[in-house]
């Protein structure tokens, strides 16, 4: 499989200390990515820096073979890198309608547009309500956003990535703070994304891991520590004594 | 059902922008003081420039959430440029003037949005009272051109469309003002209820995920900027043809300030707070001023506090019952009307 994402020493300073430290990732086409590590091993900063919320200190990252190191955030969106954030990062004052039909009507090149008004395409609708659908947001879609329950809101925090429509998704658990009867929910979602839609998942659950990823990369203290297929990694020594053993310990 | 479902949809997207009761009844009055209080138009022209002013100011605070103490110096630019363009007769025609001025405030407008990108609330307030404090010692600068403290003097006017004659009684600066002021607060309507409007309540929401749609939040924010900056270069240039005349103050700290408290008096973000609050200041002001002439800006700092106090949000809460209301005995008065239910959100 061709690699679609990949990051050459990757590196972020804060100060003196090394978030960061050298991560070389290759993610391939269609791969269900898991990225874990305990606590503060960096994880969220390598998606900020795969994302460009935040600039690495040095190395490259490449999408579909092209340098985009540079790329300010909103361009990595064109160009089918989305996220998805640990913490909700939504529109409280939208609706789940508005909120969806924002990033279609972005990704159409619309949403610019300051004369044409909202709902006037039928095909932006027809996508939004496909979309709403099938993330279980239709009977909530004229609520404003900040009264919604927080499994629904976490609905809509992957819905809005998949509006995207992106190439390669980085999902930064999305289970996480989701009450344990509404999870299925959520973790359905995820399961039932298209095939060829690359997922580079961080999670801290590791059913949720090990019944989701084909392939796991291990993040210890920012490098990469271990990286194979879910058994390799299971049996893996190493990665018991550093990251089972202080997750039991958490 | 599904294509029921997306019928529906686009109904409900498409009625966010529909007019409600009470901006007909804010309009039709509005219209009706043209013909019943002629002895008020130079009171109503103050009111209707400000207005305007505010508008612009909502267009960035409410609805892109830059918050600035120095909106006048686009409406000191515009009015200057009117004021030079009337007196030296580059342009004479005051509606082509007007919209010349606009454009020179909306080219500053472009060139000072890059400044208010980044930083806090805080730093936003301190650039924006910087470049007013700039432009203002310009103007005193150069008085060649200005007239610098003295202002300047000997602007002609000539007559609208070379047919309305600018009247001392204000009838004509009052129909003026007020046919500008709703044709930009159309176009202001309509933008804010477009996809670009929509994405500017995104961007002041939560930048970080507006840029993870794909949203180029600064691209949305210097656009917003300038077209903001040019409805107060408008509202400059109304008050520098209805005075023929303009002086530094237009660009003062005072006049800056006043319009966030017209803001604040009316409530951001749904267009019409800028109008009412431009209303209710200028009538107090003037009500005030004939009670107690020395003291009336102890009686409107006392009415900030209180309105700070009693909470924007409060207000916001009272404007929106009052539209609610509205929208009810609408509905009460139409019989037949089958009953809509209002989308929440939506009332405010």
């Amino acid at each position: 499989m061709p690699v679609v994402l990949e990051t050459v020493g990757l590196e972020k300073h804060f100060g003196g200390i090394a978030a960061v430290a050298g991560v070389s990732l290759k993610i391939e086409k269609g791969a269900r990515h898991a990225l874990i590590g305990p606590n503060g091993a960096g994880k969220t900063t390598v998606i900020n820096l795969l994302t460009g919320v935040l600039r690495p200190s040095a190395g490259r990252i490449l999408l579909e073979g092209q340098d985009i190191t540079a790329l300010e955030a909103h361009r990595r969106v064109q160009r089918g890198l989305a996220r998805t954030f640990q913490i909700n990062q939504l529109f409280l004052d939208l609706t789940p309608l508005e909120t969806i039909g924002l990033a279609i009507a972005e990704r159409l090149g619309a949403g610019a547009h300051w004369w044409r008004l909202i709902g006037s395409n039928p095909q932006v609708v027809e996508e939004i309500v496909e979309i709403l659908a099938r993330f279980h947001l239709t009977d909530v879609m004229y609520e404003r956003t900040g009264n919604l329950p927080y499994g629904k809101q976490r609905l809509l925090e992957i819905a809005l990535a998949i509006a995207c429509r992106p190439h390669v998704l980085l999902l930064d658990e999305p289970a996480a703070g989701v009450p344990e009867d509404e999870r299925h929910e959520i973790l359905a979602t995820v399961a039932a994304l298209p095939a060829d839609v690359t997922v580079l998942l961080i999670e801290h659950d590791m059913d949720i891991v090990f019944s989701f990823a084909d392939r796991i990369s291990v993040l210890v203290n920012g490098a990469l520590f271990v990286d194979g297929a879910p058994q390799e990694v299971a049996r893996d020594p190493r990665v018991k004594a550093v990251y089972l053993g202080e997750s039991l310990d958490a | 059902m599904a294509s029921a479902l997306v019928a529906e949809v686009a109904r409900r997207l498409a009625r966010r922008a529909r007019w409600r009761p009470f901006e007909y009844a804010f309009w039709l009055a509005a219209l009706a003081s043209v013909f019943l209080l002629p002895g008020r138009h130079l009171i109503l022209t103050e009111i209707a420039w400000l207005a305007l002013f505010a508008l612009s100011l909502d267009l960035i605070l409410g609805y892109a959430g830059i918050i600035s103490l120095g909106h006048a110096a686009f409406f000191g630019l515009g009015s200057y440029v009117a004021a030079l363009l009337a007196k030296h007769g580059v342009i004479n025609e005051p509606v082509l003037a007007l919209v010349v001025s606009g454009v020179c405030a909306a080219v500053l407008g472009f060139a000072t949005s890059f400044l208010v990108l980044r930083g806090s609330d805080l730093t936003r307030l301190m650039v924006t009272l910087g470049v007013a404090l700039i432009m203002r010692e310009i103007a005193n600068q150069i008085p060649d051109i200005t007239g610098g403290a003295d202002g300047l003097q000997g602007v002609v006017v000539v007559p609208i469309l070379g047919m309305f004659h600018f009247d001392i009684f204000g009838h004509v600066s009052y129909a003026y003002c007020l046919i500008v002021l709703f044709v930009l607060f159309l176009l202001a309507r309509r933008v804010v209820y477009s996809p670009f409007g929509l994405s500017l309540r995104a961007v002041k929401g939560n930048a970080l995920r507006a840029s993870s749609i794909g949203i180029s939040v600064n691209a949305r924010l210097v656009a917003i900027y300038t077209f903001a900056a040019f409805y107060a270069g408008v509202a400059g240039a109304l008050l520098a043809q209805t005075t023929a005349f303009a002086s530094l103050d237009v660009f003062s700290f005072e006049r800056s300030a006043d319009l966030l408290l017209v803001l604040i008096i009316g409530g951001t973000g749904y267009l019409y707070g800028g109008l009412i609050g431009a209303v209710i200041f200028k009538l107090m002001q003037d009500w005030i001023a004939n009670l107690t002439p020395q003291y009336w800006q102890f009686w409107i700092g006392l009415v900030l506090v209180l309105i700070v106090l009693v909470g924007r949000d409060r207000i916001g809460l009272w404007t929106g019952g009052v539209g609610a209301l509205a929208e009810r005995l609408t509905r009460r008065l139409a019989p037949g009307a089958a009953p809509v239910p209002v989308p929440p959100g939506e009332g405010r």
